[in-house]
């Protein structure tokens, strides 16, 4: 809105990137994050967190699948969305995307049907009809399964999850360099952006591996693996309190620093973002579950059934921090006017087709698709199944 | 019918053909006018540029609509806008571009009494000589032409808006009837027939000069060697070449 005391370019009255583009690095982050997490086990050897490995990596695939489904409700022009890969200028940031999700896609996929091809042809094997030949597609008619090909198997899953780290490093901080190269926009442009964008995506990963890991095991009544549940609520903490920090330390820089720039994100800090960013993701959303998982790290006396309650909270929390990380950086940014004389609005409408109840379902979808999954690649093993 | 009836036939058949096809081939390629395309060679020996002089500027807004008219600029959105600047005695500074300054403006301005100082600013895209927009486009859509122009390819652009967002000055927008990005082109389709850009012809007071920068014996070169100007936003090293006479340091 234009008052006298402010001003906006006429063409920003127009919010050009809408909450579909909030969408996409939370499903990314959640992406990366899920598949660091599985390579913790595979590649650094983490025996602790076994259990968990197989569903990091399959939720990733689940994530990946819906990550561009925002992206390409947001395009223009979606019927061209392969020009970035038949066109691509290698001047722009974006060009790239289109790659490293491919080659990310590809080793994800590649990783579960190593991780899974023993036990995909143990199905085969049991089934019958149209779901044996399913099956038969799944593991490429190859049935032969013994102490060797189980060696290659692990061999070649540990190759990729090494190979990988680097590759869901580089999808995840690459989104934070689209915004934070972007020298027009005050809020956006630092060169700290990616390295913020990785770190909480690690946080996004664990959290929602945690939150979903509980959810099913409370959902079959069955005790989660105590010593997995907790070192990944440990990792949690860690890393969601590097995440903070560098996001806390990247203000204060800009603060101390006291151009001009700040002169303006002190107005959006304290003016449009006040409710989102400083209450809601720092105060409530932040500095919540670090108390929390602080407690639940540092005190041994706290019962278990107590302890992973507080722990399963605090991953919902840091879910919705990391949502709210990526709609104040991605709406924030695009709040503030490059006139630098004021601040633009912006909501997203309840039923558009950038609006908040599209949102909601290109959130579920993953977790629905993850459920069919479970068929397809279970999660956690089962008494009596192959081990 | 026998064997060399057939032969004979069959090369009659072959003639008509080919005589069917060259034929067709002659009278489709004619065009009623040769349409003068000109070379690279021939581009790049123009430099567009333009240059805006603040102290001229009324705020009429004829630049505005002449430019919406021209180039079909749907509702809301501007290529081309005025900004009017007002500064009081205690300098505070109040800016605003109603509705882009398409129907003027309102005399809606601080107490007159207070003014100390007052003038008008026409924006519109500054065709930096390293625009952030052409780097960032994913697709190659955005390029600068070999006369200097920054264009968008309507049919090649996806519509991501990475630009509107690398754009320092806010020219660019989605138009979402098209799904694509748009812009001011300096009005190209003009141009290249030797006319002015229509926000260039509807001013009034000529506050808008454009020329070629590499003739010497242009009016905005000639200008530009005589009188002092600067950039928008010169910090960013976009090097933008719409230059402004009488840049204030409140206009960013």
């Amino acid at each position: 809105m234009q008052t006298p005391d402010s001003f906006v370019f006429p063409n920003e009255l127009h919010t050009t990137w809408t909450v579909m583009i909030v969408l996409y690095p939370y499903i990314t982050g959640m992406v990366a994050g899920a598949f660091i997490v599985s390579s913790f086990y595979h590649v650094f050897g983490m025996e602790k967190l076994k259990p968990i490995a197989k569903f990091a990596l399959v939720s990733s695939l689940a994530f990946l699948c819906f990550a561009t489904v925002p992206l390409l409700n947001h395009l223009g022009r979606p019927d061209r969305a392969f020009n970035i890969m038949i066109t691509p200028n290698f001047n722009s940031a974006m060009s790239g995307f289109g790659f490293v999700y491919l080659f990310y896609m590809t080793i994800v996929v590649l990783e579960i049907w190593f991780s899974y091809r023993a036990e995909l042809i143990d199905k085969y094997l049991k089934s019958k009809g149209i779901v044996k030949k399913i099956y038969w597609t799944l593991i490429l008619g190859n049935t032969t399964v013994n102490e060797y090909t189980k060696a290659y198997d692990t061999k070649i899953v540990t190759i990729l999850a090494a190979f990988g780290i680097p590759v869901a490093c580089v999808l995840h901080g690459y989104v934070g360099f689209l915004f934070g190269s972007i020298k027009a926009n005050l809020w956006w442009s630092t060169p700290l952006m990616f390295i913020i964008f990785i770190f909480s995506a690690i946080v996004s990963g664990l959290a929602v591996l945690i939150f979903l890991y509980q959810f099913v095991h409370w959902l079959r009544r069955k005790p989660v693996n105590q010593d997995s549940y907790e070192l990944m609520a440990k990792w949690l903490w860690g890393f969601m309190i590097i995440a903070v920090v560098l996001e806390l330390m990247e203000v204060l820089s800009i603060s101390y620093e006291n151009t001009e720039r700040w002169e303006v994100l002190r107005q959006l800090i304290n003016g449009k973002l006040k409710i989102s960013y400083v209450y809601l993701q720092i105060f409530v959303f932040s500095v919540g579950p670090f108390l929390i998982l602080s407690a639940t790290t540092l005190i041994k006396s706290i019962p278990i059934k107590i302890k992973n309650t507080m722990i399963w909270g605090a991953s919902m929390m840091l879910l919705i921090q990391v949502l709210l990380m990526r709609w104040n950086v991605v709406i924030g940014g695009q709040l503030v006017s490059k006139s630098m004389r004021g601040f633009t609005e912006y909501f997203p409408g309840y039923f558009d087709k950038e609006g908040l109840l599209v949102s909601a379902g290109i959130i579920l979808v993953p977790f629905l698709l993850l459920k069919l999954f479970d068929i397809v690649f279970p999660f956690f093993e089962r008494p009596g199944e192959i081990k | 019918m026998d064997k060399i009836e057939r032969r004979q036939f069959l090369k009659l058949g072959l003639y008509t053909t080919a005589g069917v096809m060259m034929g067709s081939l002659f009278a489709f390629s004619r065009t009623d006018k040769e349409i003068d395309y000109k070379s690279p060679e021939d581009l790049s020996k123009f430099d567009w540029g333009f240059l805006v002089d603040t102290t001229r500027c009324i705020g009429c807004g004829a630049c505005v609509r002449a430019c919406k008219v021209e180039n079909n600029v749907p509702d809301s959105y501007f290529r081309t806008w005025v900004e009017r600047y007002e500064i009081d005695k205690n300098g505070r500074v109040r800016v605003d571009s109603p509705n882009g300054a398409l129907e003027s403006f309102k005399d809606d301005n601080f107490n007159e009494a207070e003014i100390v100082k007052a003038f008008f600013v026409p924006k519109l895209c500054n065709h930096c000589y390293d625009s952030a927009c052409t780097q960032v486009c994913p697709v190659g859509a955005t390029y600068e032409s070999p006369d200097g122009v920054v264009l968008i390819d309507k049919e090649r652009c996806v519509g991501c808006g990475y630009c509107v967002q690398a754009c320092p000055y806010g020219c660019r927008y989605i138009d979402h009837e098209k799904g694509v990005a748009d812009k001011c082109t300096l009005c190209y389709h003009r141009i290249q027939k030797g006319e002015a850009p229509a926000c260039v012809n509807a001013c009034p007071r000529a506050a808008r000069i454009f020329g070629n920068l590499k003739d010497p014996e242009s009016k905005i070169r000639k200008i530009l060697n005589l009188r002092r100007y600067g950039t928008l936003k010169p910090d960013l090293g976009t090097n933008p070449k719409c230059y402004y006479i009488g840049l204030d340091m409140e206009v960013k």
